[in-house]
């Protein structure tokens, strides 16, 4: 299973990214991850891969072959959803974060086109409000807990509870309730 | 052994644990910097030293004098680091070392985060030092592991070269057996002065180690074949260097072929022999390889001098790109152009605009004042040019600050302006730097201009920390890499000895008074120098507690100035609406010093 997961430097998508490889890990998988880090995570677009295979592969993942996207923010989504299977789970994020080139006028954000983009270039995309319901589950910094919750839900690779564990690993004890409640809420919202 | 998540940066700091590392130095510069953060953090622990040097010459020379006393040691830096610690590299290399000294440098194909894509396989090839060249996290950290070895069987200093995509991608690793060390070194007093004889005498000593450990290297574990029948004779066959092996190993599984594949990890000195036996039978190669046609080059000399007649396909030829990164696809591409077949094409519907998202400088980030300040004091007509220099501060280029003119290497801000000056006598400069680049290298260009009389204004950005590496602390921040406190130079007194007789510290929060010091700075016929004095927003000791700002909807005029002549990313908006204020708003209050007609209220300020 190849994972990519892409969004805006600052949005936690390294947490999310460690936290599936750690939990895979424990699951007998062999992992490989991929970051971005460095200058871009100044509110740059970034990226995470992660593969979860039996037989070693490498660090990136080849054009069309992830079957989970994970998309912390819509235009970062459509900015490498070539890598996902059009058959892929696609969970993505509505939150929009507007980089200054767009009020600046010297670039677009549209909404709709890319969105219906979306639409056309997968079977089954589920578009998830992650800022609401961290912001439900206390506090909007807990995307990426939300975001996890939804793959959880979508992925059969690996067991829910190590997940949820490895997130909660990484984090100071007095968030881990904020996190497992937006963790959960997340779940939910894909499962229906 | 357990297996463990790590990212080819902690696999190489958790290699040179296990091989009982004594000493350990670098400078941080991305992609290499997590090598010494997780040696630093675990040095107390197993008993070594780690120091983050002012630079990477004078982190070499500190693992050097450690090496030549019979310490472990190890030196991390980022490519271009190497340039800087090009000097202490080529001489020590004559002289040997006792210790084992291992230098992690670290390559960026693409680049993601450098100014160059240089190739440290050439650099080290160039300086007479064996290099190893890993292909994932888990060999990084066997190759490290080895590398102190062969560095103190040969008495010759190692590189290591990971490149990107081996630092930050992260694998289930064997975590190693380590234990506590302790460090009993001597310095015995040897033949450690270079000297034209001694020179001549080491040179002619180091051509011969080099031959017999490309020799060595036939049997190394780094370099290996796979995908060979024994039963089949093959015409064909590819041969790789680094990350590009798992991309080729991948590329042919997906593609389906049966072709032998060669996989280097000591580009240098070169396996000859084993690379001979492997290319002798065949009539078509291709290399496949990042950054430079290092493996092919040497290939190709090889071929001449046994009078070989293969065909060589890789960079040379313009089958495999010369510049940016690889990937599978990449690959997949460079095979089917070599093997003359229709290349497999990935169908993408043509995708809608996207906005370009760079990254920028933080909401809050004092540099964005700073920038604006000396803007503002420039004045909007005026031709000064901004020399700027490398650091987060790079970002002042963007749209709308647009206050970085030159950007060329560490330091370069200062020095650059007195060429421009002298080229253009009358041309005026405003040099800016961050403080961790003005310890790196900014310090001799400041005597320069001081001594040879220059009508500099030095702006120095000043935000106790290298911000743009992860947080890392230099002289002035009174930390040291282990964590203990120590007194903190102070930029003030650095310049006062260096004679500098105008200087002035402000806080750029404080705008009009930042705007009035840069102006009274331009003013003053000399050297004259600002220090822009406010942490970095983003530090995790920086009190958090945020009073966001608030529009006044009654008094705003929806000019747009706030957002457009700033470009704060927690201030959303255009002309003829109301601005929106976004949650990542620290209250530094700038767009209240920006908006004319008071509109903007709240903060901390
Ligand atoms: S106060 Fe203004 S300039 Fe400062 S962070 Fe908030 S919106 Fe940006
Ligand atoms: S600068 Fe002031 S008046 Fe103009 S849009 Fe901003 S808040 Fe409104």
């Amino acid at each position: 299973m190849d994972i990519i997961m892409c969004g805006v430097g600052g949005q936690g998508t390294v947490l999310a990214s460690r936290a599936i490889g750690d939990a895979a890990i424990r699951d007998g998988w062999q992992v490989r991850t991929s970051e971005i880090i460095g200058m871009a995570q100044r509110e740059g677009s970034v990226v995470s891969q992660v593969r979860i295979h039996r037989q070693p592969v490498g660090p990136l993942i080849p054009d069309g072959s992830a079957s989970v996207l994970l998309g912390f923010e819509l235009a970062e989504a459509v900015r490498h959803i070539e890598k996902a299977d059009p058959d892929a789970s696609i969970i993505i994020n509505t939150q929009t974060i507007v980089p200054p080139s767009v009020y600046l006028g010297v670039s677009q954000y549209n909404i709709e086109t890319l969105r219906s983009y979306v639409q056309e270039y997968c079977r089954a995309p589920v578009f998830i409000d992650a800022l609401e319901i961290a912001r439900q589950a206390g506090s909007i910094k807990a995307v990426s807990a939300v975001m996890l919750g939804a793959f959880a839900a979508a992925n059969q690779e690996i067991k829910t509870d190590l997940i949820m564990e490895e997130l909660l690993n990484k984090l100071p004890v007095k968030l881990h309730d904020l996190n497992k409640q937006a963790f959960r809420l997340g779940k939910e919202y894909v499962e229906g | 052994m357990s297996k463990v998540l790590m990212l080819g940066n902690e696999a190489i700091a958790w290699g040179a644990i296990a091989a009982g590392v004594n000493v350990v130095s670098a400078y941080p510069g991305t992609p290499s910097t997590e090598v010494f953060t997780t040696l630093a953090e675990h040095a107390s622990e197993y008993g070594y030293y780690a120091e983050w040097c002012v630079n990477e010459k004078v982190a070499l020379e500190l693992a050097y004098g450690a090496a030549i006393s019979g310490a472990r040691s190890l030196v991390s830096m980022k490519q271009v680091g190497l340039n800087v610690a090009a000097d202490p590299l080529l001489s020590g290399t004559y002289l040997g070392v006792k210790g084992g000294l291992v230098l992690v440098v670290a390559d960026d194909p693409g680049p993601h985060s450098s100014q160059t894509e240089q190739d440290t396989r050439h650099f080290a090839a160039f300086a007479k030092v064996p290099v190893l060249d890993p292909s994932d996290p888990q060999e990084a950290m066997a190759m490290t592991m080895q590398a102190f070895d062969i560095s103190e069987k040969y008495h010759l200093p190692v590189i290591i070269r990971p490149t990107t995509r081996v630092c930050h991608a992260g694998q289930d690793v064997d975590m190693p057996l380590v234990s506590p060390v302790s460090i009993q070194a001597h310095f015995e007093k040897d033949d450690w002065v270079i000297f034209p004889p001694v020179s001549y005498r080491k040179h002619g000593e180091l051509l011969k180690t080099l031959d017999e450990l490309g020799q060595c290297f036939c049997d190394s574990e780094f370099n290996y074949i796979v995908g060979e029948n024994p039963d089949r004779d093959y015409n064909e066959g590819i041969i790789c260097s680094g990350v590009s092996y798992q991309y080729v190993a991948e590329a042919i599984k997906r593609l389906d072929l049966d072709l032998p594949l060669m996989k280097i990890g000591t580009p240098y000195p070169f396996p000859d022999n084993i690379v001979l036996d492997f290319v002798k039978n065949k009539q078509h190669i291709l290399v496949v390889e990042e950054q430079d046609a290092v493996v092919e080059d040497h290939l190709l000399r090889l071929l001449g001098i046994n009078g070989l007649a293969v065909c060589v396909s890789g960079k040379l030829d313009h089958c495999v790109s010369g510049v940016g990164e690889l990937n599978v696809n990449a690959v997949e591409e460079a095979i089917c152009r070599w093997q003359g077949r229709e290349p497999v094409t990935s169908v993408t519907a043509s995708k809608p605009e996207l906005p370009v998202r760079t990254p920028i400088l933080s909401a809050g980030c004092p540099h964005r004042a700073s920038f604006y300040a000396i803007r503002k004091a420039a004045g909007k007509k005026s031709d000064i040019v901004f020399t700027g220099d490398i650091g987060c501060y790079t970002l002042g280029m963007m749209p709308p600050l647009s206050a970085v003119d030159t950007c060329l290497c560490m330091g370069a801000a200062i020095t650059q302006a007195q060429g421009i000056g002298r080229a253009e006598p009358g041309r005026k400069s405003i040099a800016v730097l961050g403080d961790s680049t003005f310890y790196h290298s900014g310090l001799p260009g400041v005597v320069n201009a001081v001594y040879n009389q220059y009508p500099l204004t030095l702006v120095v950005l000043d935000n106790s920390t290298t911000a743009m590496t992860g947080f890392q602390p230099h002289p002035g921040t009174g930390i040291t890499a282990m964590g203990e406190a120590v007194e903190a130079l102070n930029i003030e007194s650095v310049l006062e000895g260096f004679g500098v007789r105008w200087y002035k510290t402000v806080d750029p929060g404080d705008l009009d008074l930042a705007v009035q010091t840069v102006r009274e700075a331009l003013a003053y016929d000399g050297v004259s120098v600002v220090i822009m004095k406010s942490p970095c927003v983003n530090l995790p000791s920086v009190n958090k507690e945020r009073k966001p700002i608030r529009i006044i909807a009654e008094q705003c005029k929806e000019c747009g100035l706030c957002v457009t002549e700033i470009g704060c990313p927690a201030l959303v908006g255009e002309k003829g609406k109301l601005p929106l204020v976004m949650d990542t708003c620290v209250g530094c209050g700038l767009c209240k010093a920006v908006c004319p007609f008071d509109a903007i209220e709240g903060g901390n300020a």
